[in-house]
């Protein structure tokens, strides 16, 4: 049946009334205190590895985002740890927190529907996440200016822009799952632990069962064992199973835009490299088209993740 | 009154197996109160849900102000006033804070916005608290805060679910007499509740829900009528020769008791206070006190179920 009426009527108003909850909550202010501090930290170690081993590196600035000093992890892999984290706190109490605080019903009985309040409620998650990745952008370009006294190149501003649209793709798809569960479960507490317990076992997990799920599907060829290299059977079946977690799509994405000099995110057949001049950065366009199907599978995660929950927020009963 | 402003025919709600609403037709006119009243989980919320759009129409129809609420659910919920039950706010928003929200999302003008949430909020007494966060608000005063949001909406129906459940007696009191100011704007009042005592005084009309079913509807004293054979127990305190004969003799007086000397209790179909009176004065009886006890929808209800209990016990066990 036909339903009159625009289905974004309201959207606005509960975009801006959500965002305007994210940024002014106590949640917010300690996510964000967590993600500097520990974004500092990197960055510092960074600045002061590249100050040690400066060469005449072209693209010395994105080094700011890739480049690690034990016993901190580069600036890049602590943000793949704590996007996850900040998108599921915004995320996880979304519906299930309207059901208990008994406001979901007397909302949707005004003169809006459904589709607003969700979309509402993601959009605005998205943009609080958004807004909190450009200032962390911002305190790494300004921090670098300062301490390593070279301006970015055009590009490099290019680059860790796409970067920055990358990593928003990537929080799309936990604020999608965090969002997801908070309409399964009726519990907050249960729906962050169902999201804390999901990104775990993508993360840390994942990468070792895809390994041993590989090699039960195609096991290692007896001549490359022999060789004592890995078998390119097993190899794909692996890399397969480690793209499903978006953990993985969005390392090998983050790692094509950020240091040119990759050229691919598979393997490669020594055959493969004739002619190429090794050590050598892609253009930028390459590197563009490098990422690009990861980019494109974080997107489409995000869809999907946000079409099953808005399906099955739509066949839920309001009733508390 | 003339004009019907919800008309519900054959409205059904099912779910896998349960019939939560089975097969209700009733018509509610402009500036009536109406009272859905039963036990919980006789399908009274379910049937307010479906009138608002919120929850799909298994079999049926009703129409809301003319519109259809499963087509035109946003015409519907711009012109109905909704306080669900056990109503919430967000608690970290001031009551205005919480007011202005609702009214963005009715798109009302920011110039009258402001305007419109100070009338509403003193017309249910909330001025001086309208700055303070609504987590610091009582049960009730969240409650009249949620009929200031149906003021505010100048809503032409305003739809209640339980209102007063929770609420201490003078609160109730209080908020049944702001139910009673709404009639006075000819919003048209739907109640909801399973407290029939309570209720019974603001209704015009009342429908008697009984698993998924309305079993009665009408306004209390036809219900009386129909159920009790009449309901109004007449006291007569008076003095002298006869006067139970007289008494009985006097029209819609069904029986006369006698529980003490000179006290006459009357059952009748309506209130026969003046003929009694009257009947007193003229057998030269000193007439000493005279009283009514109108009705009570509980004894109705009673009345009504107890020969179908069983019967009902048993069907539900069936299905």
């Amino acid at each position: 049946m036909r339903r009159e009426g625009s289905p974004w009527q309201g959207l606005g108003t509960v975009t801006i009334k959500e965002l305007a909850d994210h940024l002014s909550s106590a949640r917010m202010r300690v996510l964000e205190w967590l993600v500097v501090l520990t974004a500092v930290a990197a960055l510092y170690g960074a600045i002061q590895q590249i100050k040690d081993t400066t060469a005449e590196d072209p693209f010395v600035f994105l080094r700011l985002f890739t480049v690690a000093r034990a016993p901190l992890p580069s600036f890049v892999s602590i943000l793949g740890f704590l996007i996850p984290l900040m998108a599921i706190g915004l995320g996880f109490d979304a519906v299930n927190g309207e059901h208990n605080r008994r406001t979901l019903s007397r909302i949707l009985s005004q003169p809006i529907y459904r589709d607003a309040l969700l979309l509402g409620k993601f959009l605005a998650g998205l943009a609080t996440l958004a807004i909190s990745l450009v200032c962390l952008w911002l305190l790494v370009i300004g921090l670098g200016l300062l301490l390593l006294g070279v301006p970015p190149s055009g590009e490099e501003v290019a680059r860790s822009l796409i970067f920055l649209l990358i990593a928003l793709a990537y929080a799309g798809v936990w604020l999608a799952v965090a969002i997801l569960f908070s309409i399964l479960f009726r519990s907050p507490a249960t729906a962050a632990l169902a999201s804390l317990g999901l990104w775990l076992f993508l993360a840390l997990l994942w990468p070792m069962f895809a390994g041993a799920v590989a090699q039960v599907i195609a096991p290692p060829d007896l001549n490359y064992v022999l060789l004592g290299q890995p078998s390119p059977g097993t190899l794909a079946w692996q890399q397969g199973f480690e793209r499903l977690s978006p953990t993985q799509l969005f390392a090998e994405a983050v790692i094509a835009v950020l240091s040119p000099m990759t050229r691919s995110l598979g393997m490669v057949f020594i055959s493969q490299l004739e002619g190429a001049v090794m050590g050598q950065p892609l253009p930028l366009a390459q590197s563009l088209m490098l990422a690009w199907p990861q980019a494109v599978g974080l997107i489409a995660a995000t869809i999907l993740l946000f079409v099953i929950g808005y399906v099955a927020f739509q066949r839920q009963e309001v009733r508390a | 009154m003339n004009e019907n402003v919800i008309e519900a025919a054959g409205l059904t709600k099912r779910y896998d197996a349960a019939i939560a609403v089975d097969g209700i037709s009733f018509a509610v006119g402009r500036g009536e109160i109406f009272g859905l009243l039963g036990p919980n989980g006789a399908g009274k919320t379910t049937t307010i849900l479906m009138m608002l759009g919120l929850t799909d129409i298994s079999d049926g129809a009703v129409r809301v102000l003319g519109f259809d609420p499963q087509r035109e659910p946003l015409a519907v919920k711009r012109r109905v006033g909704y306080l669900p039950d056990q109503v919430g706010f967000y608690d970290h928003l001031t009551a205005r804070e919480n007011l202005a929200y609702t009214a963005r999302l009715l798109g009302f003008d920011p110039d009258e916005r402001n305007a419109l949430i100070d009338a509403a909020l003193s017309r249910v007494r909330l001025t001086d608290v309208a700055d303070k966060r609504v987590a610091t608000f009582s049960r009730g005063m969240v409650q009249r805060l949620g009929l200031a949001e149906i003021v505010m909406k100048r809503a032409e129906i305003a739809i209640l679910d339980e209102p007063t459940s929770g609420l201490d007696p003078q609160a109730t009191e209080e908020f049944l007499d702001m139910i009673r100011a709404l009639k006075s704007d000819n919003v048209t009042v739907l109640l909801s509740s399973h407290l029939l005592e309570r209720v019974q005084r603001v209704c015009d009309r009342v429908a008697l829900f009984q698993a998924g079913r309305i079993a009665l509807i009408g306004s209390v004293a036809e219900l009386a009528r129909q159920v009790l054979g009449g309901g109004f127990a007449v006291d007569v305190e008076a003095a002298g020769d006869g006067l139970a004969e007289r008494l009985a003799a006097v029209a819609g007086v069904s029986a006369v008791e006698r529980p003490a000397p000179e006290h006459y209790r009357l059952l009748a179909d309506r209130d026969v206070r003046p003929d009694a009176a009257r009947a007193v004065v003229a057998a030269g009886g000193a007439l000493r006190r005279l009283s009514v006890e109108e009705p009570s929808l509980d004894a109705i209800y009673t009345g009504f179920f107890q020969g179908q209990t069983a019967e009902n016990e048993g069907a539900r066990d069936a299905a």
